[in-house]
Formats: C-alpha cells, sequence, structure tokens
C-alpha cells in the first residue's frame, strides 16, 4: 500500500528521518512505534503531505505523491491534536469537510452514532471537553470511507468506552479491507490492534515486520517487554 | 476557484463569530460617530479618520490575521489533510481574513456618516478614497501577517515581529526620515524621500489621502514633496500603483513560503 524510500528529514540541524525505508501491507493494522521524537508523526505527515522530505520517495500502490492532491481523498486522518475552529460546531466542520470533498459514495457516520455526542455537535467547538473534540477527529477520520486511516494517537483523552467504540471500529473496517497506519505511547493497546509493527528510533526503522514474529524473536509475551528488549540488543550492538 | 471559496466562506462564518472582529467594527463606529458629533462638519471628521485609519487597521489587520493564523494552525492542517491544493486554502484563508476585516470597517465608517448626512460636508471623492485606503491597508498588512506566519514558527516570535514592524513603520520610520532630511539639509533629497515614501505602506496611503485634501502640502514633509512632485493626479495614481505592489508583494511571497512550509 504505502513505499516509502530512503526518506530524510531535517528541521533546523535536527535529522528526524535518516534514510528511512518502510513498506505497509495494505488491509492490515501497522502501528508505529518509538521513543518520543523517534518521527512517527513526522512520517505521517510525509504521507499526507503536510511536510515535505528533503529527499526520498513516497509511493502509495505505485503512484508517487506530490504530483497531484487528489491521493489524499483516500486518506482518513486523526491527527495528534483535535483543534478546530473555535466558533464552528462539529455539525458545521462536517458539513465543510463533506462540501470539500464531494463524496461519490454516502458518508460513514456510524461513530456519530456510536460515540453519545446528545447536543455537543451543535455547540461551537470551544465550548466542548477534550474527549468531546478526540470524538469529533475520530468522526472526521471515519467519515469519508478511505482505503487508509493514519491514527495519530487516536484513543488519547478518550474514556474507556470510546475508546471500546473506536477499537470496534478500526477492526471492523479493517475487516472490510482498510489498511491503517496508527501510532500509539500505550503499548498494550498496539499489542491489542496491531498486526505488524515498525518500530522507529532515531529516524530509521530499527525493526519491522509482524507482531508475532517481533515477540517471537525476543521470546516475549508482550509487546512493551518485546520493545524493551529489542532496545536493550540494540544497545548492546 | 470554487474550493477556495469555500474555504472562505467557512472561515468568514468563524471570524464574524469573533469577539475581536465585533469590537473593532464598534470601535469604528463610536469613534466615526464621535468625530462627527464633536468635530465638526464632514471634511473635519474625514480628516481626523484618517489618522485613526492610518494606525488603527495596520494594527489590528496584522495582530488580529497573526493571532487568528496561529490558532487556526491545527484547522490548517485539517484543511491540507483534505483532497485540495495547498494554494487554494492560502487563498481561502486570506479572502475569509481580509474580507470580513474590511467589511466591517466600511460598515462601521459608512452608518455614521449616512446618518449624520456627513457626504453634504463632504466631497464624495476624498470619502472613497478613505474607504480605498483602509480596504487596502488591510489587504497588505493581512498580507505581511500571513508572511510572517508562514516563515515564523514560534508564535510569540511571530507576533512580536508583527508588532514590531508595526511600531517600526508607523512611528520609527517617521522619525528617521525627520532625521535624515536634518542631516542632509543641504543636499536635495526629494527623490530619496519619494523613495522612502514608497517604501512604507503606512507612508503611502497617507500620501495617497492627504492629495484628496486642499492641506495636502500642510501636511507631514512627504505629502508636500510628492504634491510637487507630481501634482495631484499623477501622485494619486502612483501612489494607488505603489499600493497596489504592496498589496501583491507580501501576498506572493506568503503564498511561496506557505507552499513550502512544513506542517
Amino acid at each position: 500500500m504505502i513505499e516509502a524510500r530512503h526518506i530524510t528529514k531535517t528541521f533546523g540541524r535536527l535529522r528526524v528521518l535518516d534514510d528511512l525505508s518502510l513498506s505497509i501491507s495494505p488491509r492490515r493494522i501497522t502501528g508505529l512505534i518509538g521513543p518520543n521524537a523517534a518521527g512517527k508523526t513526522t512520517l505521517a505527515k510525509i504521507i499526507l503531505g503536510l511536510t515535505k522530505a528533503d529527499s526520498g520517495t513516497l509511493e502509495i500502490d505505485g503512484t508517487p505523491i506530490g504530483a497531484d492532491d487528489s491521493y489524499r481523498s483516500r486518506i482518513g486522518y486523526m491527527p495528534q491534536m483535535a483543534r478546530f475552529p473555535e466558533n464552528l460546531s462539529a455539525r458545521d466542520l462536517f458539513e465543510m469537510l463533506t462540501d470539500l470533498r464531494r463524496p461519490t459514495r454516502p458518508v460513514d457516520d456510524e461513530l456519530v452514532e456510536r460515540f453519545s455526542f446528545a447536543g455537543a455537535l451543535d455547540k461551537p467547538i470551544r465550548m466542548l471537553s477534550g474527549g468531546t473534540r478526540q470524538k469529533v477527529n475520530a468522526v472526521i477520520a471515519f467519515l469519508f470511507r478511505p482505503d487508509l486511516l493514519i491514527l495519530d494517537e487516536p484513543t488519547a483523552g478518550l474514556d474507556p468506552v470510546s475508546s471500546g467504540i473506536l477499537k470496534d471500529k478500526i477492526f471492523a473496517d479493517k475487516a472490510a479491507g482498510k489498511t491503517f497506519l496508527l501510532t500509539s505511547h500505550i503499548m498494550s493497546e498496539l499489542d491489542e490492534l496491531a498486526d505488524d509493527v515498525a518500530f522507529i528510533n532515531e529516524g530509521k526503522v530499527a525493526f519491522v515486520g509482524a507482531l508475532a514474529e517481533l515477540k517471537r524473536v525476543t521470546r516475549q509475551s508482550n509487546l512493551e517487554r518485546a520493545i524493551a528488549e529489542m532496545m536493550k540488543r540494540g544497545a548492546a550492538a | 476557484m470554487k474550493v477556495t471559496a469555500k474555504v472562505a466562506g467557512y472561515e468568514i462564518r468563524d471570524v464574524i463569530r469573533s469577539r475581536w472582529l465585533i469590537g473593532y467594527t464598534l470601535f469604528f463606529l463610536v469613534i466615526t460617530d464621535a468625530l462627527f458629533r464633536f468635530g465638526g462638519g464632514g471634511e473635519k471628521a474625514l480628516l481626523s479618520l484618517v489618522n485613526v485609519v492610518l494606525f488603527l487597521i495596520p494594527l489590528v489587520a496584522m495582530v488580529f490575521s497573526t493571532v487568528y493564523l496561529y490558532a487556526a494552525r491545527e484547522f490548517i492542517e485539517l484543511l491540507l489533510a483534505q483532497p485540495i491544493k495547498r494554494r487554494q486554502v492560502f487563498a481561502g484563508l486570506y479572502i475569509g481574513l481580509t474580507l470580513p476585516l474590511s467589511l466591517s470597517f466600511v460598515a462601521a465608517v459608512c452608518i455614521p456618516f449616512i446618518l449624520h448626512r456627513g457626504l453634504a460636508n463632504a466631497q464624495p471623492g476624498t470619502f472613497a478614497a478613505l474607504l480605498l485606503a483602509g480596504i487596502a491597508l488591510t489587504l497588505i498588512f493581512t498580507a505581511l501577517a500571513f508572511l510572517i506566519v508562514a516563515r515564523t514558527e514560534d508564535r510569540i516570535k511571530g507576533l512580536g515581529l508583527a508588532v514590531a514592524l508595526w511600531l517600526f513603520l508607523a512611528v520609527l520610520y517617521d522619525g528617521l526620515v525627520l532625521l535624515l532630511v536634518s542631516i542632509m539639509a543641504d543636499h536635495p533629497i526629494e527623490r530619496l524621500l519619494l523613495g522612502l515614501m514608497l517604501a512604507n505602506p503606512m507612508d503611502l496611503a497617507r500620501v495617497a489621502l492627504l492629495l484628496q485634501f486642499d492641506v495636502a502640502a500642510l501636511l507631514g514633509y512627504t505629502g508636500a514633496v510628492m504634491q510637487r512632485f507630481f501634482g495631484r493626479s499623477i501622485g494619486v495614481t502612483v501612489t494607488s500603483l505603489a499600493l497596489a505592489v504592496w498589496v501583491l508583494a507580501p501576498l506572493l511571497a506568503g503564498m511561496r513560503a506557505f507552499q513550502k512550509k512544513d506542517f
């Protein structure tokens, strides 16, 4: 689905991505993990064209990005921090995006129904709590039935019930053939969700492969311990 | 084009509900009304208004736009994550800010004018020039704000830069010009002064406006030079063209920076 080759990105003197190559398989959930400032969000933003790589190529289904902006109609994005125009309501926002994207299929508002928004959709967004904004953020990512979903810390700020609803939605959509790329700091969450993991450290891919494979190689039963083991080995080598 | 209009439309819906814009409109409404009540005839009220317009519009356009754009950063990211072009987002954002700012200024000045029958005492051409200069300054300083925001990551630094630029153009610049005049008193520096006037959009707008009044020669050194150099009609053409360049230059530079920016 996504083929990143030799991507380098520097911000000033900081080399965030350093000749990174990564391939993401379709119809699977790939978890991007790594320490803070490892370049996870930067990679997600490069896929979206929000940030431009200094060098390297990125292809989605064989088509290099950058020439045309229409490829983004296939992507749903849930950014890390959900902030929207303060004076618009969530409903205004859904309408605006629908108006901008002009989807050919009816929108997917399953999450609107499942999250109990009550009257919150019609209030100005500045009056909503952080968790409610994050729900709005999640709704937007799924709204246009994209093939590829990039979710950056999707459950941050959500209560357990809402978090469960979102995870159910992720599983259901994966079963329907969608590809997910998600980052999270919560290892147990990725343990639950991810099929593949890509461990990024200091701008390079330290490990990529199936979650089961990672656990087998490190002889650990959960992702957190497996990653710790990988880092230990990395430090020793 | 359609996408640009949509982006602008939604931004306008957000901006017009902002308390700052409402405050800005009320301020001009009260000031214009007060100038009419206490300042006598239409012409005098207009002249007093010129000074308010020249100082306040650049400040508000720049600070409001800078604060708005930094606050809207995540929203801009959301827009850029949609299948639309950056150029369209940029143009939509620019129109979405300049249109409400210009309209609220025009409305706030026009309403008291009509109520007090100001046009009976003042030249309609002068009044139109004041409105146009206000709009031009809004366009210029919003464009400068876009340029600053696109090139400065840190919002405190960006806002500081915007205020410093305003302070320089509004206050310091004139002082420096006067200093230059006093130092170079023995030399013919008319051409240099003209150049300096063209280099400051606030000076430019002032001269363009004052050329409309009979008192042009009495108000400000650059105004007198301008009138002597060009005469009234060519002076107006030159200043208008220069103002147009001042809108386009920062706007194009801001667009370039926005196209390349990492979000």
